[in-house]
């Protein structure tokens, strides 16, 4: 042993986390995550075959601002993420609140509302476009044995977004609400019974003891649910495949249509404008959210 | 107190019952038409089978296009294993250096973090590399996806947990002369499988479930996953309908596993991970 001595053995300590041990994470992550997305900079400048490409500048970028059809695809994505998200934090907020109190099988409702966010997507898209067959759906026979006619969820045009948006809502709530489980249960029991003795009623309670103190967890499901409602493919792809029209399309159905179609530069350039959709909206909105948690 | 117990009991059972519709009935739907032979499933109709057809229709499912059911249970399975266990292994060795050597290039690496977290993959540039790498198409490269894209989260979790375990531990095997090696593979990497169980758990059912890195990555018939087929099964039985809710039943069983066992894993592995998302 030459390395006696303090030098040596803090030598020793920093060797113990050795850099290699990146390597691995490093090598996978940077070919296959981050070469992709500077690649796709510069691709989604250019008409391209895989083989060859020409470079068009910006035109991929005007032709996705004003063709009506790659417009419908963003307009919807904001409309779905925006849908999505809030009703999650709404309903998650509520059924938080309901399965944190005494609330009797308090653990099977528990498990009764997360299961959905397990199953496969789209085993729950086919299931609920079965469910919402206009004639021989099980929602509309029930809406039909109080006399009334259901509309034709998936098909008019009119509700089609809106009836995704509500399954997508029916499997991922169970997330949201596990989130305001953890949020609240965290919060003091002092503080409500501090309220209670100043003579505040469960409302007020509500108002100004969970909602504010659950701060973080709203954060959290907001952030979370934008990304996802954002980036949502697979149960659009299930259920409408973007139809009727393009009333459902979204950015990353375009990405996948586009590229179907063999536009590997128009797909690209819909991947560009998807994550700067994604960091505009959710980098700046987690740090004002952030933010105003500390200075509260 | 008789009319607090009757409003405990009134919001319980309207809280059971509603949950039981909206939550419920849909899963008991996929299985009573799962059980109907084809005329009766086609009415859709939520009622019991009047004659059941469990081993039949689950044997059409399994022998449908020449058992590609079964290949794509074996791809899905491979699939899973394998990007579990890299995730495990290289997301916990970063974890460690990452929690325990501060160093300039942190700030880089929690931003690379982050970003693989929120950002979507590109995907045309993607297939253009991994066929240049010969791995298009291939179920080695989409393992290598789902590890490329799961990493952050799986990093996550197990800085979090590193953070919990005192470095007087560490310091305590140096002495005793353990290179890097043995430190981790011998003293940490043990110490961490309450984390590993929630990112075996938590990213086994998300990539079991995943449907479109398949679908972009590794399309064509011989290589199905369960998620492909069960899409690809919905234009082929758009008229047998109770092979269709077969196919969702079977490849719903695994996440229900799962749950049944590792329910608290789950649910602690996606807040946490979540909250710190």
């Amino acid at each position: 042993m030459t390395t006696h001595g303090k030098k040596g053995l803090r030598r020793r300590f920093a060797a113990a986390y050795p850099s290699w041990f990146y390597l691995p994470a490093a090598v996978i992550f940077g070919v296959l995550f981050l070469f992709p997305t500077f690649a796709s900079l510069f691709f989604s400048l250019t008409r391209w075959t895989l083989f060859q490409y020409s470079f068009i500048g910006l035109a991929n970028f005007r032709q996705f601002f004003s063709e009506p059809f790659l417009v419908w695809g963003l307009v919807n994505t904001l409309i779905y993420a925006v849908v999505t998200s809030g009703s999650k934090v709404v309903l998650g907020m509520l059924l938080g609140i309901l399965l944190t109190s005494n609330v009797m099988a308090r653990g099977l409702l528990r498990a009764v509302v997360f299961f959905p966010v397990l199953v496969s997507t789209i085993g729950v898209g086919i299931t609920f476009t079965m469910l919402m067959h206009p004639t021989n759906g099980l929602i509309n026979d029930v809406i039909a044995a109080f006399g009334l006619k259901g509309p034709a969820w998936l098909t008019d045009p009119r509700f089609a977004l809106l009836s995704v948006a509500f399954v997508d809502v029916w499997k991922g709530v169970g997330l949201a609400t596990v989130i305001y489980i953890a949020g609240i249960v965290s919060i003091p029991a002092e503080y409500y019974e501090a309220a209670k003795m100043d003579g505040a009623n469960a409302l007020q309670r509500f108002w100004n003891v969970t909602l504010p103190l659950a701060r973080p967890a709203t954060v959290t499901v907001i952030i979370l649910s934008l990304i996802g409602g954002l980036r949502s493919f697979d149960l659009i792809w299930a259920m409408t495949k973007g139809g009727p029209g393009f009333t459902t399309d979204v950015v990353a159905s375009v990405i996948y249509k586009q590229y179907q179609a063999g536009f590997y530069g128009l797909s690209t350039t819909g991947n560009v404008v998807l994550f700067v959709l994604v960091a505009a909206i959710v980098v700046p909105l987690s740090f004002v959210l952030n933010r105003k948690e500390v200075e509260a | 107190m008789t009319a607090r117990k009757l409003r405990y009991y009134a919001t319980g059972i309207l809280s059971l019952a509603i949950a039981f519709v909206v939550f419920v009935v849909p899963f008991l739907f996929i299985v009573v038409n799962a059980l109907k032979d084809k005329p009766e499933a086609s009415r859709l109709h939520f009622t019991w089978p009047t004659e059941t057809h469990f081993w039949d229709n689950l044997a059409a499912v399994v022998q449908a296009r020449d058992y590609m059911l079964i290949t794509a249970f074996v791809n899905s399975i491979v699939l899973t294993v394998v990007a579990v266990a890299g995730l495990v292994v290289f997301g916990a060795m970063v974890g460690f250096v990452l929690q325990r050597r501060p160093s300039r290039w942190n700030g880089l690496i929690n931003f690379m973090v982050l970003a693989g977290l929120i950002m979507p993959p590109a995907v045309v540039p993607t297939i253009w590399l991994l066929q240049w790498l010969g791995l298009f198409k291939t179920l080695s490269g989409l393992i290598l996806i789902e590890i490329a894209y799961s990493l952050s989260f799986s990093v996550l979790l197990f800085r979090a947990f590193i953070a919990t375990i005192p470095r007087e531990l560490d310091e305590a095997a140096i002495l005793e002369g353990a290179g890097p090696f043995t430190l981790f593979f011998r003293i940490v990497l043990p110490l961490l499988k309450p984390v590993a169980v929630t990112v075996i758990v938590v990213q086994s059912v998300a990539i079991f479930n995943d449907f479109t890195n398949p679908l972009y990555y590794l399309p064509g018939a011989k290589n199905a996953t369960v998620q492909l087929t069960l899409f690809n099964f919905q234009s082929m039985f758009n008229t047998s309908y109770n092979l269709l809710f077969m196919n969702i039943l079977i490849i719903t069983i695994p996440p229900l596993i799962m749950f049944l066992f590792f329910n608290r894993q789950i649910v602690e592995g996606m807040t946490a991970g979540a909250v710190k998302g």
